[in-house]
């Protein structure tokens, strides 16, 4: 954000479009996956684990004998980024995978913002150490665009065109105060 | 944090944030791939100039864990037995690039004069300096010990301190490094301290230190601690007589059968035994007592690996220090 010039803060997403663009995803996923098989959803920290969790509600939901606990992990990518001797130290946050493992899986990779694709690189490589999943897709809730890496989402919540000079928060009720659902485009207007 | 060198200059945060980090890198090692690529690229010497197995092997584990390349010096047989200096030895690490200095010295201050004297342009780790310091040691205890206190309470450990904990610290405290560091570091985590030695193995002005002191083992028991740590007698740093003979100090200020029963009978079945290592059994420890469902002596050495790989991990990664810094004041 520059000093200059108003900083404009507009919703692009509200709760309700956050529910429905998940609920969405979460069949998108049960029909490219012909069902619930072998799926498991990781998440990555922070806002990226409590999607995954809706999802794996949302999917139980929608096919019954499914146990969203069971089929939802977490997957801290810290130690795998690019930047780790650029950016101020960041503390590591858990891994946690479900009991079943993702050997011979269809892992999905769920996060809130995908962006330059960094992230989704490092999620791959620490996926690596984890195990051989059968295959790897990933949802993200909002797609902003800017990418420099060749990746794409397989599920997107959203595509929001925006400028590299704005900020895209998503705000989640799990892990941020005030405890709403929403997304929000700040920056120079 | 730009070095790790003492648990006294230790904020309650950095305590924390270390020992968070050290349970994250506790579940890698549970992993099939125990290797994480956060300091590919890297060199950490490990610059020894006293014996030494856990400590030394358990760097060398964490930080290989972290990818990166590791260079062990001991003093016997290098130029350190020809006379070179430390100041010689450090210049020649820095030109071979070394990025962190694991550094264990028989005299206190070491590790503080490599830091600080611009000889080395690497974070320094101490790993043991005479009787003055063992950050890293304190704080797998304090890893040890708070796992042990998380469970108690059904709580995760990650978090927490050790608020409300009873710590019996027994033994040779005068030479220690170890008692020292645990005390300061257990006092910012919000434990209590009781040390418990022979009169002559307390050093000068212990009754200036934030805990209870006292003479008598089977007293101190009695006081209902939480968590025993036995500290080894250091024949090495004695060089006259601190007691007149093994078999009184074992009876006295030994952890032997009697007491080890008496655990029991007192109700304290909650009560850990810990033991910094290498054990001297039968003098400070029984063989009965180090074996013991109580013993957590294995599970420090294991916590010793995550705690190191935590300290490195934090020391290592991020920007060059000064930038750091700044960072962190604006935050």
């Amino acid at each position: 954000m520059t000093a200059s010039g108003a900083v404009s803060s507009r919703t692009v997403l509200s709760s309700a479009d956050i529910d429905r663009a998940l609920t969405r995803i979460a069949y998108e996923i049960l029909e490219a996956n012909k069902g619930p098989e072998d799926l498991v959803l990781m998440g990555i920290p922070l806002r990226g684990y409590p999607l995954a969790r809706r999802l794996a509600e949302k999917i139980a939901a929608a096919a019954p004998g499914v146990d969203p606990a069971a089929i939802t992990g977490q997957l801290d990518v810290t130690m795998f980024r690019d930047d780790l001797a650029r950016r101020p130290t960041r503390p590591p946050y858990a891994t946690r995978v479900p009991v079943t493992g993702i050997d011979d899986k269809v892992v999905v990779l769920v996060d809130d913002v995908l962006y330059s694709g960094r992230t989704i690189r490092s999620a791959l490589d620490a996926l690596v150490d984890l195990g051989r999943p059968r295959i790897v897709r990933l949802a993200v809730l909002v797609d902003r665009g800017h990418r420099e890496l060749p990746i794409r989402a397989d599920h997107v919540g959203k595509n929001l065109p925006t400028s590299s000079a704005e900020q895209v928060r998503v705000r989640l009720a799990e892990c941020d105060t005030p405890a709403t659902d929403e997304v929000v485009i700040e920056g120079t207007a | 944090m730009r070095h790790l060198l003492s648990t006294a200059d230790l904020s309650h945060r950095d305590a924390l944030a270390i020992l968070d980090t050290a349970e994250q890198m506790a579940a890698v090692g549970e992993r099939e791939v125990k290797k994480l690529p956060a300091l590919r690229g890297r060199t950490v010497v490990n610059l020894f100039f006293e014996d030494s197995t856990r400590t030394r092997i358990s760097f060398e584990a964490a930080a290989k864990r972290l990818s990166a390349d590791v260079i062990n010096f001991s003093a016997k047989g290098s130029s350190v037995s020809k006379g070179e200096s430390l100041k010689d030895t450090a210049q020649t690490l820095a030109a071979m690039g070394a990025d962190a200095v694991v550094i264990r010295h028989g005299s206190s201050g070491a590790p503080a004069r490599l830091a600080s004297s611009g000889w080395i342009d690497a974070a320094v780790l101490n790993a043991g300096d005479g009787t003055h310091e063992h950050p890293t040691q304190a704080l797998l205890d304090a890893f040890t010990m708070r796992r042990h206190w998380a469970r108690l309470h059904g709580t995760e450990s990650t978090g927490t301190d050790l608020a409300g904990m009873k710590v019996l610290i027994a033994g040779d405290v005068l030479h220690s490094r170890v008692a020292r560091s645990d005390l300061w570091l257990l006092r910012t985590l919000g434990a209590e301290v009781t040390l418990v030695a022979p009169p002559t193995l307390l050093p000068f002005g212990v009754g200036s230190w934030p805990c209870t002191v006292s003479y008598d083992l089977d007293d101190a028991l009695a006081a209902r601690p939480d968590a025993v740590m036995m500290l080894r007698v250091q024949g090495e740093r004695m060089d006259s007589a601190f007691f007149p003979s093994v078999r009184e100090y074992s009876r006295r200020w030994g952890l032997d059968d009697v007491r080890l029963d008496r655990l029991d009978t007192l109700g304290l079945k909650d009560t850990i035994i810990m033991h910094p290592g290498p054990m001297n059994r039968g003098l400070e420890i029984s063989a009965r007592a180090a074996d013991s469902p109580r013993s957590t002596v294995l599970d420090q050495v294991r916590n010793g690996v995550s705690v190191r790989m935590a300290s490195l991990y934090l020391l290592l990664s991020g920007e060059n220090s000064t930038d750091r810094t700044a960072q962190e004041q604006k935050r």
